[in-house]
């Protein structure tokens, strides 16, 4: 789980919650796939039902029992690779939109700056090429999302880009063994290792562990990770 | 708790039929227990299971897993080398302190995941690496962690078990994050493309021919 180390970050994100950001709103840009609308009854229809664990980055120690069905199921993206595709897609339009917020913000500069255009730029070609494959694939592609992060000095930004990142590559690394095509996978491969590099990256800058699971990094599920990016999607 | 049901005649290591393991769905085993607990990964523990999903080409993924400790090999040995002799200190020294830890324990996962698949681990190649100072040094391991990461990428649409994905895609991962590190303490960039590309196990083993001693 992400850990909101910092209280300006923490109560923002308070603030941004309480202001009606809901699952229910998530799943609704979800490309408007025809198990959406089965997906949100089946739900009870708001995240007031996300009954995702509490213990730490892995672990669906309730998938089975939850209410929202499998905790690392992206079917409300869409089926199979396309589901998983247009998730990614989802995650990549956001961190690109956070990159791109952070350098408006005008709060780095020199090779912090430099840094973080890097990583905004290749996450736009993430954007990119999901969109592509997800097209090629026959299948529309998730829709840009609303978002909004706090901003509030660069310390701040640093450790939430950090928890992005890193929140990011164990996205990837949860999915990769649900991927059915081996262009999809081989796809998804080559973007979670540049995460894992943007993660460790932050993690220096903040003179964190750039291994934060130890020698072998942790998957996260679907759930939680669209969980911890709820916040920042108005 | 369900017993475990297969025939015993398709188990290497039929003695573990006898280990109960909760009715759960392998997604759910993988993603709960095994990759939390880190040191083995967990493969020990559900082995009879990989052990069926294997009988259909268990060779491949041996082979490919014997591809990675060979590499996970060199690295442990140039990082153990170079905590001797490569003159760091400071960050750096940490740094690679950490690395060594992280591929260590790679050689020990791997060489047990073989072995529970019924496989025979290769053995550590005689190696030699020569740099004449740190940056030199650093300079190879930059060479070394972008190699692995190739590597892993290139060769995980091959594996057959999702099991043995999900521990490439935990190991690849950790090199990716080596190699970002090891670039920022060379002045490199820690991500010089926004698609990380790939290397055949020929262009691996050729890139690595220059540290392998006959």
């Amino acid at each position: 789980m992400p850990e909101v180390e910092d209280k300006e970050e923490a109560s923002a994100i308070e603030k941004m919650q309480s202001s009606g950001v809901s699952r229910r709103k998530l799943m609704s840009m979800a490309g408007g796939s025809v198990a959406l609308g089965a997906f949100l009854a089946a739900c009870g229809g708001d995240d007031d039902n996300s009954s995702t664990s509490s213990s730490g980055s892995t672990g669906s120690n309730g998938s089975s029992s939850s209410p929202m069905g499998e905790d690392n199921s992206t079917a409300m993206f869409g089926e199979g690779d396309l589901g998983i595709l247009n998730y990614a897609l989802t995650l990549e339009y956001l961190e690109t939109a956070f990159y791109a917020d952070v350098i408006k913000s005008g709060l780095f500069k020199g090779s912090d700056l430099e840094a973080i255009k890097l990583f905004g730029s290749q996450e736009a070609d993430h954007v990119v090429a999901l969109t592509d494959a997800v097209k090629g694939a026959g299948g529309k592609p998730a829709p840009k999302p609303k978002t909004e992060f706090p901003l509030n000095n660069a310390q701040q930004v640093l450790k939430l880009a950090s928890t992005v990142e890193n929140l990011g590559a164990a996205a990837y690394l949860g999915q990769a063994p649900r991927i059915k095509s081996p262009e999809v996978l081989a796809a998804a491969l080559s973007i979670h290792s540049v995460e894992a590099r943007h993660a460790a990256a932050l993690n220096t800058l903040l003179g964190k562990t750039i291994v934060p699971d130890g020698p072998f990094a942790k998957p996260a599920e679907a759930g939680m990770v669209l969980n911890a990016v709820q916040p920042f999607i108005v | 708790m369900t017993e475990l049901k297969t025939a015993t005649d398709q188990m290497v290591h039929p003695e573990l039929a006898s280990i109960e393991i909760d009715g759960q769905e392998r997604s759910d085993f993988l993603m709960k227990g095994a990759l939390a607990a880190g040191a083995i990964f967990g493969l020990g523990a559900i082995s009879p299971f990989v052990r069926n999903a294997v009988a259909a080409s268990d060779q491949g993924d041996i082979e490919i897993l014997n591809y990675a400790l060979t590499l996970e090999f060199l690295e442990s040995a140039f990082y153990k080398e170079g905590l001797k002799r490569a003159g760091a200190s400071g960050a750096l020294k940490e740094l690679i302190t950490t690395i060594s830890t992280d591929e260590d324990a790679h050689v020990a996962a791997l060489t047990q995941t073989i072995k529970d698949l019924g496989g025979k681990p290769v053995k550590a190649p005689k190696v030699k690496f020569e740099y004449a100072d740190t940056a030199a040094f650093t300079a190879l391991a930059q060479t070394l962690e972008d190699t692995g990461v190739s590597a892993y990428n290139g060769v995980a649409p091959e594996i057959k078990s999702k099991d043995v994905l999900a521990a490439a895609g935990s190991i690849v991962q950790v090199e990716a994050r080596h190699a970002a590190a090891i670039r920022l303490q060379n002045g490199d960039s820690p991500s010089p493309d926004a698609f990380d590309p790939t290397l055949s196990q020929e262009e691996v083993l050729k890139a690595v021919q220059p540290f392998l001693v006959k």
